[in-house]
């Protein structure tokens, strides 16, 4: 039977065909959706770990234990997970375990546009590299028996391209695997990294890789090769290899499944085969290099296509069509200039309690060294309210070590924000650092109660597990005082002024502070119902008294819209216009009301509506 | 849509939260169901947040790229007419044009720093002439009573253009994807939205 899957979905059906028992992740776009998908096989025991390292670990665990485990995570994701990945090459596997990673060329949802193919020729393991949902599935259950045959951890490669795209897949039956599960003293040797052990399993991978080369020329099924027009060959893999074959189907491909190690034998061969040799590929020049190597021609690569940003069938056109026919490119045509069209960049949720929290450190004038999460949308304008932003809880020990620098001079203007998933992810040791070695910095923890941003996903700190069964919760204050910081503030983040009071008087004191925000669950989160907390269901302007001056719009509301039309106030005020307030968006949290400094925004029951 | 084996491009394009992603599943099933290979691509993530948000949905004999090349689209459906003029570059001279009519305001416009777009659909005329349609999308769904239930409305006006399938199996496909409870309110949503547009 076939489906339509999406290609996280398809990775989460191989994994579950190959008898996978342990399932683990830390969400991040675009790889999300595998391991929720996969949670709902009841055969496998999956889990949101509250970051890629101890999700990693855990897989490994389970693999050592003998039962077949994949972890999943985007491209970053694997950088924090790097630590136990590089010396689980040397310890091996005993169930099959496949570690799934997930790039995101363009950035669509990312800090970065790391190319994860380096991790596989670093860490010496191989990789795999599905092009479209049926090998999504394909790739991933054959990925677990390399990984039993060689004692290797595999890489899978995804990207957003073929993670979030959706194709026709043949659904399997589950086998269950054959390896036997429970553990073995005798095995420490093997499983003991120290250096008297490690050293003899160094030998053992470069060993490995050799073995793996051979199989990647003589048996992997997923490299193909077709000739047609023998004048051109094409060189790529993953999804590119679909756009190649989309832009000029007349010539020959050679399309590698496998990328690491290369088939060193099939490529050359190809390269014999067909007259110039044309290698298309994402971000970084890996196959080219490993290619150009091998001391084969190279006639086009990373000369003519872009080595940022992704690829599209559009541009592969555009970067190779002379090389390719000796055409030229012509462009499709352009009947309106669209990069002169208002945009429309993603914005925090009517309602969110980032909003008012954001405003009040803006009002502040605080430079505020932000985390990865939602809260990213208030660096935007006209918020304008984060200064800083590298990755997953980097902003907690920024703002600290600024402080070292800045000493008297940097109290009372500095803060560091993140969101309550993200602190547990990788905010915990930073604020021991700030508070263990003496450091003033206040860290904010916007608690809304669930990842939010990556499409909730529950997190220690929710009190359900990925199933949604109860679960123990984190306690972000007591947490707080474990380490030593011994100012500890609940706020309301609702109460702009209360926020701003507690917070100034924080990033003032000479010593580590945390503020939590208290009873400001995600807007999305229907089990929280944020809106109950909400006096009023929605809020409109008052038309005798808004001025017109525009100091609401600047929490950059969905809801509120500037309407022009020059007119005056009840008391005879003149005015350019008045805002607007959307029935339909508006949730009736408060936030522009408070900011009023005219009595212009009132609750809409009250206007009689 | 003819029978060639050729593939077909269809671009949907709509602001995040408004049904772009299950509107291209029905899409999907139904031409799956039908025989047809199809492929699909979307960016998830962030763009929920009120972006602006694109689906290339490609179906036909055999597919390979899931994006769809500049200029090539057969059929733009928008569920917003900013979004809809944003991807005008993108179809083809004989492409055809689905508008639903309603518009969201981005921030640039809310903040009263640039205007939004005057006669989106005039401008598509311009290019495109007879083959543009309008579709009163929300206010079909507002009077079903689910405002919701727009995404389906413009997919029923679209299903007009593939006359290899017949209604059955559109409502199928909506079945199969949908809990048994949405099942009459789509239903309704997809028929209304069918006898909105005349080819």
């Amino acid at each position: 039977m076939k489906r339509i899957l999406q290609g996280n979905a398809a990775i989460a059906r191989g994994a579950w065909e190959a008898g996978v028992v342990v399932g683990c992740a830390y969400p991040g776009t675009p790889s999300s959706e595998i391991l929720a998908e996969l949670s709902k096989y009841p055969e496998v025991y999956t889990e949101w770990s509250p970051n890629e390292k101890v999700a990693m670990e855990v897989g490994h665990g389970a693999s050592v234990a003998g039962g077949r485990s994949i972890v999943c995570m985007k491209h970053v994701g694997l950088n924090v997970a790097a630590d136990p990945f590089m010396t689980i090459s040397y310890t091996g596997v005993k169930g099959g375990f496949v570690v799934v990673v997930a790039d995101d060329p363009g950035q669509h949802s990312s800090q970065n546009e790391q190319d994860s193919r380096h991790w596989t020729r670093f860490g010496k393991v191989p990789m795999l590299e599905p092009a479209d949902s049926q090998e999504c599935s394909d790739f991933t259950r054959i990925a677990f028996d390399i990984s039993e045959r060689f004692d290797t951890p595999v890489l899978v490669r995804s990207e957003t391209r073929v993670s979030h795209c959706d194709s026709p897949t043949v659904l399997g039956e589950r086998r269950e695997a054959k390896i036997p599960k429970g553990l073995d003293q005798k095995d420490a040797p093997k499983q003991v990294m120290v250096p008297m052990y490690a050293r003899v399993r160094r030998v053992l991978v470069e060993e490995r890789i050799g073995k793996l080369a051979s199989y990647a020329d003589e048996e992997f099924p997923y490299n193909s090769m077709e000739i047609n027009d023998p004048s051109i060959g094409f060189i790529s893999s993953g999804i590119t290899s679909l756009y190649v074959r989309e832009v000029f189907p007349q010539y020959s491909f050679l399309k590698l499944g496998m990328v690491w190690p290369l088939p060193r034998k099939l490529i050359s061969g190809f390269c014999k085969k067909v007259g110039k040799v044309i290698v298309v590929e994402e971000l970084d020049p890996f196959l080219e290099t490993e290619i150009r190597a091998m001391g084969c021609m190279v006639h086009h690569g990373k000369d003519l296509v872009p080595a940022i940003g992704e690829l599209t069938p559009t541009i592969v056109e555009q970067a190779l069509t002379t090389a390719v026919n000796g055409k030229d490119y012509v462009p499709p045509r352009i009947l309106v200039q669209t990069d002169d069209l208002p945009k429309r960049p993603p914005n925090l949720c009517a309602g969110c309690s980032h909003r008012p929290l954001f405003y009040a450190l803006k009002k502040l004038g605080l430079f505020v060294f932000g985390d990865i999460g939602c809260y990213g949308l208030a660096a935007a304008p006209p918020l304008s309210a984060m200064h800083f932003s590298t990755c997953m809880g980097a902003g907690v020990g920024g703002a600290y070590g600024a402080g070292k620098v800045l000493k008297e001079e940097g109290l009372g203007k500095i803060c560091a924000v993140l969101g309550d998933s993200t602190f547990l992810h990788g905010g915990i040791g930073p604020l021991m650092d700030a508070v263990y070695n003496g450091g003033y910095s206040t860290t904010i923890i916007l608690d809304n109660r669930i990842t939010a941003m990556t499409g909730q996903q529950e997190h220690p700190g929710t009190g359900y597990s990925i199933h949604g069964d109860p679960a123990s919760t984190v306690d972000y204050e007591q947490i707080a005082r474990a380490i030593g910081v011994k100012h500890v503030r609940t706020v309301d983040p609702y109460n702009i002024q209360e926020t701003m009071d507690v917070i100034r008087e924080e990033v003032n004191r000479n010593e580590a502070s945390v503020i939590i925000t208290k009873n400001s669950p995600c807007m999305l989160l229907r089990r929280a119902r944020p809106r109950e907390r909400f006096e009023y269901p929605s809020y409109t302007i008052n038309g005798d008294t808004c001025m017109g001056c525009r100091l609401c719009l600047e929490v950059n509301c969905p809801a509120i819209s500037w309407a022009p039309s020059i007119g005056k106030t009840k008391a005879g005020r003149k005015r350019k216009g008045t805002v607007h307030i959307n029935r339909d968006q508006c949730v009736g949290c408060g936030i522009c009301m408070q900011i009023c400094e005219y009595e212009g925004i009132v609750p809409r029951a009250e206007r009689g509506e | 849509m003819s029978n060639n084996g050729r593939t077909h491009n269809v671009f949907l394009s709509g602001v995040g939260g408004q049904g772009t992603i299950l509107a291209s599943n029905i899409l999907g099933q139904a031409l799956l169901n039908a025989g047809y290979d199809v492929k699909k691509a979307e960016v998830h993530g962030m763009a929920q947040r009120g972006g602006d948000v694109t689906t290339h949905f490609r179906f036909g004999a055999k597919v390979f790229s899931p994006l769809i090349k500049q200029g090539e689209v057969d059929y733009l459906i928008s569920f917003e007419l900013l979004e809809a003029l944003r991807y005008i570059n993108w179809v083809k001279p004989e492409g055809k044009i689905v508008l639903n009519n309603y518009s969201i305001l981005p921030p640039s416009v809310s903040l009263g720093k640039m205007e939004y777009p005057k006669d989106v659909e005039q401008i598509f005329r311009e290019h495109f002439k007879e083959n543009v349609w309008v579709v009163e999308g929300n206010r079909i769904a507002k009077k079903l009573g689910n405002i919701q239930v727009a995404n389906i409305v413009m997919i029923g006006a679209l299903s007009n253009f593939f006359s290899e399938l017949n209604p059955q199996q559109w409502i199928g496909a909506i079945q199969e994807l949908l809990p048994a409870k949405l099942h009459e309110i789509n239903v309704k949503a997809f028929q209304a939205g069918r006898s909105a547009v005349k080819v």
